[in-house]
């Protein structure tokens, strides 16, 4: 009977629960998304025709460019309110990713630099390190065994 | 400058971050699980061949989003064992992601020694 | 053996209530701009509060806010033979170094948001026990500290869920006393305000799992005290001028009323939240606020106030807290909930 209760009560809160606005979200994820990525074709842009850089070195100088910006806009305080707008469109770029390490790492600065910013640095990156490598490892052998 | 590519790269990043805030929205899977599913889905979908003529079209459209970061890790490993055989599966990926790993652990560190948090409003 | 105090299941009826005669209350800025402003007694611009980190800012806070309800009696820490209270922090620490701080002989509690009325059953306990003739109780939390704890980095750019509440950054201090002890200074703040029954708390679950919705997850916790408060002291719901819940916000709020309703009991017309006052519609806190110190500060400023000026005569305060861990949440626990309620009356 309990059990019930339980379920019956669930129910409700799912069904009655306000709903996050999935549509407005959404194109404000594609709105925000968009734009950062399209920052990173202008940087892409740069890389090839400015700095003559070959096809490897360009995705790797975008990508460095891309992490200097989310992490200074962390820094300073900027990112979490285009996060608080944009939803996924900050969370999904790499930009947000440089956003995970340096947000934690800030935050735990008063408890020293070893222990606080230094392990604290890939308490969210962390896993995306972790599953990313580990992925590719594993498709690197696969590779070789299914060429 | 190439405004179609820029256009495309709009679009198609946009897109997967769209795709990316469904599944907050829906599933209730919170940030740091999307970032970890969008590097998984980049490198396998890289190794099944499915992302690069996602790269081709939207370039960092789609290199840009985490599953770009996946589809460096996946390009890299799959390369590197081709050469180097099992030796070149495990240096691949991070060769070729290098330069972003290293930028993500030294502007981070930079900006936390550098700013303070500070209370939303 | 003397007779029980206790009456019905777990609602205790003091033989001398207790009496509230001070209280404090100090919140951060947005508290501040929020519609209980002019009760507060200090509102914090910073709320680092020139501290070095956010964790000694609330413990700051904590002191400050005994001392102040004190100082307005004008007595010292000295006067005071037990201090109840807590946070939200692991092992709070912010209660442990006020105490530290304070020098009164200190009962840590932690009963996650509900902190505030299980210190204020408790005190009243040791009152009308003749333990002590005065003590002191209070509750903290603090936006900063409870939201790295509980959620993310403050920087992380993410969304919240719209059932989501904002932790209030603030502390409240009660203090209580014996009748003899009051009079004998006679500069009381509350000349008139007691302490008569309370009921504990049952710690109830329905499953709830998501920690975005915390209202939600202590409703049923909530309508358990209420059920049980009414029928150990053979009242109806109307009884009360106002039964006042911690920190249910709007949909937890909503949720309550339902429970209730199917419980045959009625409460839409004088249940208020302290989660629905503490912050103003037109600030973006999505569902209210939350925290140990939601319940505390509004009663330590507004309820009490209220109480004294004779607009209300007799409250249920009840605070809710949702007893979770982030690891408990990780490890796929699902969210008990808990409700501790105190009767406030007013002499006539």
């Amino acid at each position: 009977m309990n059990q019930q209760k339980g379920r019956d009560y669930r129910e409700l809160v799912k069904q009655r629960s306000p709903k996050s606005k999935t549509v407005l979200m959404c194109f404000k994820a594609f709105l925000v998304g968009g734009l950062i990525c399209s920052i990173g074709q202008v940087v892409q842009f740069i890389g090839t025709s400015a700095l003559n850089l070959s096809e490897e070195d360009v995705a790797a100088f975008t990508a460095i460019v891309m992490v200097f910006l989310g992490a200074t806009l962390t820094g300073i305080g900027i990112y979490d309110k285009i996060g608080s707008f944009a939803g996924a469109g900050s969370v999904v770029p790499i930009t947000g990713f440089a956003n995970s390490i340096v947000a934690p790492a800030m935050e735990h600065k008063p408890e020293g630099y070893v222990m606080g910013v230094g392990a604290k640095l890939f308490s969210l990156a962390g896993p995306v390190l972790v599953y990313g490598i580990s992925s590719s490892i594993l498709v690197g052998l696969l590779a070789l065994i299914f060429p | 400058m190439d405004w179609m590519k820029l256009f495309l790269s709009f679009i198609i990043g946009g897109g997967i971050c769209v795709i990316g805030q469904l599944l907050i929205s829906l599933t209730k899977l919170t940030p740091a699980r999307i970032l970890v599913l969008f590097v998984t889905l980049g490198v396998f979908l890289t190794a099944l061949g499915l992302y690069k003529p996602l790269v081709d079209l939207g370039g960092a459209g789609a290199t840009v989003p985490l599953t770009g970061f996946g589809y460096s890790l996946a390009k890299g490993a799959i390369k590197a064992a081709k050469e180097d055989g099992v030796l070149g599966a495990f240096t691949g990926g991070i060769k070729s992601t290098a330069g972003g790993i290293a930028a993500a652990v030294f502007f981070g560190y930079l900006n936390a020694l550098l700013f303070k948090p500070k209370t939303k409003k | 053996m003397a007779q029980t105090k206790r009456q019905g299941e777990r609602t205790v009826f003091f033989e001398t209530p207790p009496r509230v005669i001070s209280s404090a209350s100090i919140v951060g800025d947005m508290e501040g701009k929020g519609p209980l402003a002019a009760a507060y007694d200090l509102i914090l611009e910073d709320d680092t509060w020139g501290e070095s980190s956010w964790e000694k800012a609330e413990c700051k806070m904590f002191v400050t806010a005994v001392k102040l309800a004190l100082s307005k009696l004008g007595w010292s820490t000295d006067s005071l033979q037990c201090l109840l209270g807590g946070d939200l922090l692991n092992q709070i620490v912010v209660a442990n170094y006020a105490a530290r701080e304070l020098g009164i002989p200190f009962l840590g509690l932690y009963s996650a948001c509900s902190t505030m009325a299980e210190s204020l059953l408790i005190g009243s306990m040791l009152i009308d026990g003749c333990f002590v003739e005065r003590a002191a109780c209070a509750a903290s939390s603090h936006f900063s500290t409870a939201e790295r704890q509980y959620r993310y980095p403050l920087e992380m750019g993410t969304t919240n869920p719209p059932t989501a509440q904002r932790t209030v950054t603030g502390v409240g201090a009660v203090i209580l006393s014996n009748e003899q002890a009051a009079s004998g200074y006679g500069s009381e703040i509350f000349t008139k305000i007691h302490i008569t029954c309370g009921t504990m708390g049952k710690v109830v679950d329905m499953g709830i799992t998501d920690a975005s919705n915390m209202g939600a997850a202590m409703a049923p916790a909530a309508c358990n005290t209420i059920k049980t408060h009414l029928a150990d002291t053979h009242r109806a719901a109307d009884y009360y001028d106002a039964i006042v819940t911690g920190d249910l916000g709007r949909f937890g709020s909503e949720m309550l009323i339902e429970l209730c309703l199917d419980e045959g009991i009625k409460i839409s017309k004088n249940h208020i939240d302290c989660g629905n006052l503490v912050f103003g519609p037109n600030q973006d806190v999505d569902c209210g606020g939350s925290g140990c110190g939601c319940s505390a500060v509004v009663l330590s400023s507004h309820l009490l106030k209220l109480l004294e000026t004779e607009t209300w005569s007799k409250i249920l305060f009840m605070a809710t807290g949702a007893l979770m861990s982030p690891q408990a949440s990780l490890q796929g626990e699902t969210i008990p909930g808990i409700a501790h309620a105190v009767v406030l009356e007013r002499d006539n």
